[in-house]
């Protein structure tokens, strides 16, 4: 299972790692803290933008109520994901805390795409085990990106667009399972609008309200058509 | 050491304040997994979502202010589209496209 695992999760080691090592060079040239602090910080808070984010209040020694405001409103995002894996968790036992913990963009792409079989239990611990190994790739980043501090040895300029891409593949591999482009339709010109009228820290909020506008109005257009839908994928 | 326990209340407020966006939803939604509204969501909102993220990271990676403005990171993300579209394999679309979008960047192939 490890193996198949590893494989499903190995884009994300490509997004993770150099992501979580800008992280991890810009918390330990910025900040007079000890480098541990930044591999700490992807165990306890494990948050990409909120991690970069973090850097810049722990910078300006941000009050703990900002600090709470801010990393809340910069993770909102999150709320919506949780709804729709609401009934996939359901009954993963202790697992479940760490799940719903380590559910950050990526996981949550891949825990949505990925194929699954009819065996609940045994999904739920590949889900179990592919949070967990994400989450590795995220420490061991935050970790080496801190130690080597600004003497990266080669020119990683420009490898930050892993995600991008990964995010691109995903939105294919989604396409591909539900054969439906109206969803994907609908984010890419809730993004483009949030782009266009708000300021780069507020655009995914922004836009993912849209999408949840969008998708109630959907809902509610549709529910005198048709009985629930007996396919999906939770 | 004033130091430690700021960094110490920090980590730790910014850990709450973001599990709390991850644990609201099954907090408050637990009983309503059957919900024909969830159901709703849980079939469109991770496409919806996945080509939102796309399309907010893209823009951001690319250059606007040039003469072929967004071309440095367009160029790599129809790669990606083409490759994935043609191989269907995850890491082969990604690589390229990412390695594409370096050598752009690196080498300034779009000229401002």
């Amino acid at each position: 299972m490890n193996q198949s695992v590893f494989r499903l999760t190995l884009p994300i080691l490509f997004g993770y790692l150099p992501l979580g090592m800008a992280f991890g060079v810009l918390f330990a040239t910025q900040l007079d803290y000890p480098w541990w602090a930044a591999p700490v910080m992807g165990i306890l808070i494990y948050a990409g933008a909120g991690q970069i984010l973090a850097v810049s209040l722990l910078a300006a020694g941000a009050g703990l109520l900002e600090v709470f405001v801010a990393m809340f409103v910069l993770n909102a995002r999150h709320l919506f994901y949780g709804l729709s894996l609401l009934g996939q968790f359901h009954g993963a036992g202790w697992r479940k805390i760490y799940l719903i913990f380590g559910l950050t963009d990526e996981t949550y792409s891949l825990l949505t795409s990925r194929r699954r079989t009819g065996d609940k239990h045994y999904e739920q611990t590949v889900d179990f085990r592919i949070t967990l190994f994400n989450q590795c790739y995220w420490v061991a980043g935050c970790a080496l990106g801190a130690l080597l501090g600004a003497n990266v040895a080669f020119d990683s300029t420009g490898i930050e667009f892993a995600l991008v891409a990964l995010f691109i593949v995903l939105t294919i591999e989604q396409f591909k399972a539900l054969g439906d482009i109206f969803p994907i339709a609908t984010g890419a010109a809730a993004a483009g609008i949030a782009i266009l009228v708000l300021p780069a820290a507020h655009q995914l909020v922004g836009a993912i309200v849209v999408v949840s506008v969008v998708l109630l109005v959907h809902y509610h257009k549709n529910r005198g058509l048709k009985p629930t839908e007996g396919v999906n994928n939770g | 050491m004033a130091d430690t326990w700021y960094l110490a209340g920090f980590i730790a407020v910014a850990a709450a304040a973001t599990f709390a966006t991850r644990v609201i939803p099954f907090l408050f939604f637990q009983r309503h997994t059957e919900h024909p509204l969830v159901r709703h969501l849980g079939r469109y909102l991770p496409a919806a979502v996945m080509a939102l993220l796309a399309t907010v990271f893209l823009q951001r990676s690319a250059t606007w202010n040039n003469a072929l403005p967004g071309l440095d990171a367009l160029l790599p993300a129809i790669l990606v589209v083409g490759i994935h579209l043609w191989r269907r394999n995850a890491l082969l679309s990604i690589t390229s496209g990412t390695i594409a979008y370096m050598v752009i960047v690196q080498l300034n192939l779009i000229q401002a």
